[in-house]
């Protein structure tokens, strides 16, 4: 693991650069040793949990109940995952079409959120408004709204329009909820085209559209990517409005399809770990991709470094 | 952020190169305007259709005695929901139970979390790999790591008892005493959280000029004094943010209470988000639910305020 290299790397007496001054002496050194170790154990704690998951997953069952728990030395097995795609009778299981469920939900809003976020972000940037820094304001402050909250009033204008228990109406409120974070993450990245380039392209006679379009949204994509992968694992692990705004289990998306299998007098633990690895997997990796914008990203495009 | 179209004429260069005539130029600062409501004016009414209304619909409701199930006129009631709540021993209750879970979870995060942040801006290799491996809680679901952590500290067969056993310790009913429900609530969001402090205080950390710390060694400064007039002054700022955004989102919390012990045992991990929930939806008193729902909303736009504030004096300064 990399905690290991680290350490070895750290103890190791053969150093490419001259020792800096604070690490003088014998003190610097076990300070630092200390500081390795300090380290490593705080990623043992926090890393234990999602190392356990896996392990669950592909215990059999009579490991997963273990007292006390086996941490090395069960047969391994694949027959939850198994379980998590294919149905008792050997249809689609409800799970996988909770999975389907919340692509397509995820997908569709992120597109949506994109579509309607970009060129606002760009507007934002680019022209001189009316209290433009009260609406990017007020914008960004509708995303911190509690979805308990939002969810009352928004249940019963569904229930007023046919919204409720549909993936349109989760897309809808996903879509709102993606919005803003997408105005303002994309503001700082139009903010860092020059709006030089637009002036240059319309000397030459384009249009400020078609500048825009030629010359600045081309420039945009890696933003615009990373961006919409940030917005999809938002809607992706949304669960709130899921567990509320729908019931069937054509509509359901995945977190309340996971989270309803503990609602039984049994629960399959192997089940649930491996439904959640399965469902965390591609938020990792999709996490994994955009790791340079993570803090932008988290912090609702606030802050940037 | 001036207007980039007046700005095109103001520079000499350009304007000897071939300019649009007159004419044509005041026509396209015109649809300037017409492109910028073009543009934002779809993404506007998406949020006052599916924010600003949805919250005015739960404002009107909070005057009345409107009940989903039951149907029928809703019956004026002026500010009858309000002072009910505010004067109700049981929601008294959930504001100290949040309260004590906001406070409790943010410290700890903040302090675990600068901490980790601290440990590895001082190592030189491996940085980008270790800080990869403690963002993977972050990136969960709140319902996967509601579900995994109930699992884990289950009384019987969780491997956190297990472990405990092992080492000669006593069993602890994480989830099930009333005592213990939220100190595990709150060890679990701190578990879940820590790496998002620790993520911005890392930002905060590398941005720190080495010279300064240079140039502080030239005068034999201690480790100590360093840490507290450089370190610490510089990442303040970026640290208080992170801190804010933590306790509003920790004061919304609502999926990991839900998985993890559903209010219980008794009502000794109810936040005031899981108590709306109940009236709403167990309750149906939609009246008073939006009540209350509208009165978290007004501490959330404070801290909201607050946060937004901030941000825009670190931005400018």
């Amino acid at each position: 693991m990399a905690v290991s290299v680290d350490k070895a790397v750290a103890a190791g007496p053969a150093r490419d650069r001259p020792p800096r001054v604070r690490r003088r002496g014998g003190r610097g050194r076990g300070r630092s040793l200390l500081e390795v170790v300090l380290l490593t154990v705080l990623a043992v704690v926090m890393l234990f949990p999602v190392l356990w998951m896996i392990e669950t997953s592909i215990k059999e069952n009579r490991d997963v109940y273990a007292i006390p728990a086996e941490f090395i030395g069960f047969t391994v097995t694949l027959d939850h995952f198994k379980d998590v795609f294919v149905a008792g009778d050997g249809g689609r299981s409800a799970l996988s079409v909770a999975f389907l469920n919340s692509v397509v939900v995820a997908g569709v809003s992120t597109v949506l959120a994109t579509v309607l976020g970009v060129p606002a972000a760009w507007a934002y940037s680019r022209f001189t408004l009316r209290a433009k820094k009260d609406q990017l304001f007020f914008i960004l402050s509708t995303r911190f709204m509690p979805p308990v909250v939002v969810v009352v009033p928004i249940f019963l204008m569904y229930r007023q329009v046919g919204l409720i228990d549909t993936k349109l109406g989760l897309i809808l409120i996903y879509a709102a909820f993606n919005v803003p974070f997408t105005i303002w993450m994309m503001k700082g990245f139009v903010d860092e085209v020059p709006a030089e380039y637009e002036d240059a392209a319309m000397l030459d006679g384009y249009t400020r559209l078609q500048a825009f379009w030629k010359f600045t949204l081309p420039l945009l994509v890696p933003g615009i990517a990373a961006t919409a992968v940030f917005a999809l694992i938002f809607s992706w692990n949304e669960f709130v409005f899921a567990i509320f705004l729908t019931s069937s289990d054509s509509v359901r998306t995945a977190p309340p399809a996971i989270a309803g299998l503990i609602g039984g007098t049994t629960v399959d633990w192997g089940l649930v770990a491996a439904a959640s690895v399965v469902f965390a997997l591609p938020v990792l990796v999709f996490a994994y991709l955009v790791r340079r914008h993570l803090v932008a990203g988290v912090t609702l495009g606030a802050v940037r470094r | 952020m001036s207007d980039p179209a007046p700005a095109t004429t103001d520079r000499p260069g350009q304007v000897a190169s071939a300019t649009p005539p007159a004419p044509g130029r005041s026509r396209r600062r015109l649809s300037d305007r017409g492109l910028a409501v073009v543009f934002i004016s779809p993404a506007l009414l998406l949020l006052l259709g599916m924010s600003v209304f949805p919250l005015l619909w739960a404002l009107y409701l909070s005057f009345t005695d409107y009940s989903a199930t039951r149907g029928g006129p809703a019956r004026f009631v002026g500010f009858g929901n309000y002072t009910a709540i505010l004067t109700s021993a049981q929601v008294h209750q959930r504001a100290l139970t949040t309260l004590i879970y906001v406070v409790g979870a943010v410290t700890l995060q903040t302090v675990l979390g600068f901490t980790i942040a601290y440990l590895i801006s001082r190592r030189t290799h491996g940085r980008g790999l270790l800080t990869t491996l403690f963002l993977v809680p972050m990136m969960l679901s709140p319902v996967v790591v509601g579900l995994f952590w109930r699992f884990m500290l289950d009384a019987q067969f969780g491997v956190i008892n297990s472990m405990l056993g092992s080492l000669g310790l006593g069993q602890v009913e994480w989830l099930t005493r009333q005592r213990t429900a939220l100190v595990s609530l709150i060890m679990v969001d701190t578990w879940q959280w820590t790496p998002f402090i620790m993520l911005i205080a890392l930002a905060g950390l590398t941005a720190v000029p080495r010279y300064l710390y240079e140039a502080a060694s030239i005068d034999r400064a201690s480790e100590w004094f360093r840490f507290r007039t450089i370190t610490l002054p510089l990442v303040w700022p970026l640290l208080l943010i992170a801190v804010l955004f933590r306790a509003i989102e920790a004061f919304r919390l609502f999926d990991l209470v839900y998985i993890l012990t559903s209010g219980g045992p008794g009502v000794s991990t109810e936040t005031l988000s899981f108590h709306v929930y109940k009236v709403a939806f167990l309750g149906f008193n939609t009246g008073t639910a939006s009540a209350y729902g509208i009165l978290m909303v007004l501490v959330v736009i404070v801290l909201t305020q607050l946060y937004l504030r901030y941000l825009n004096k670190l931005k400018e300064g």
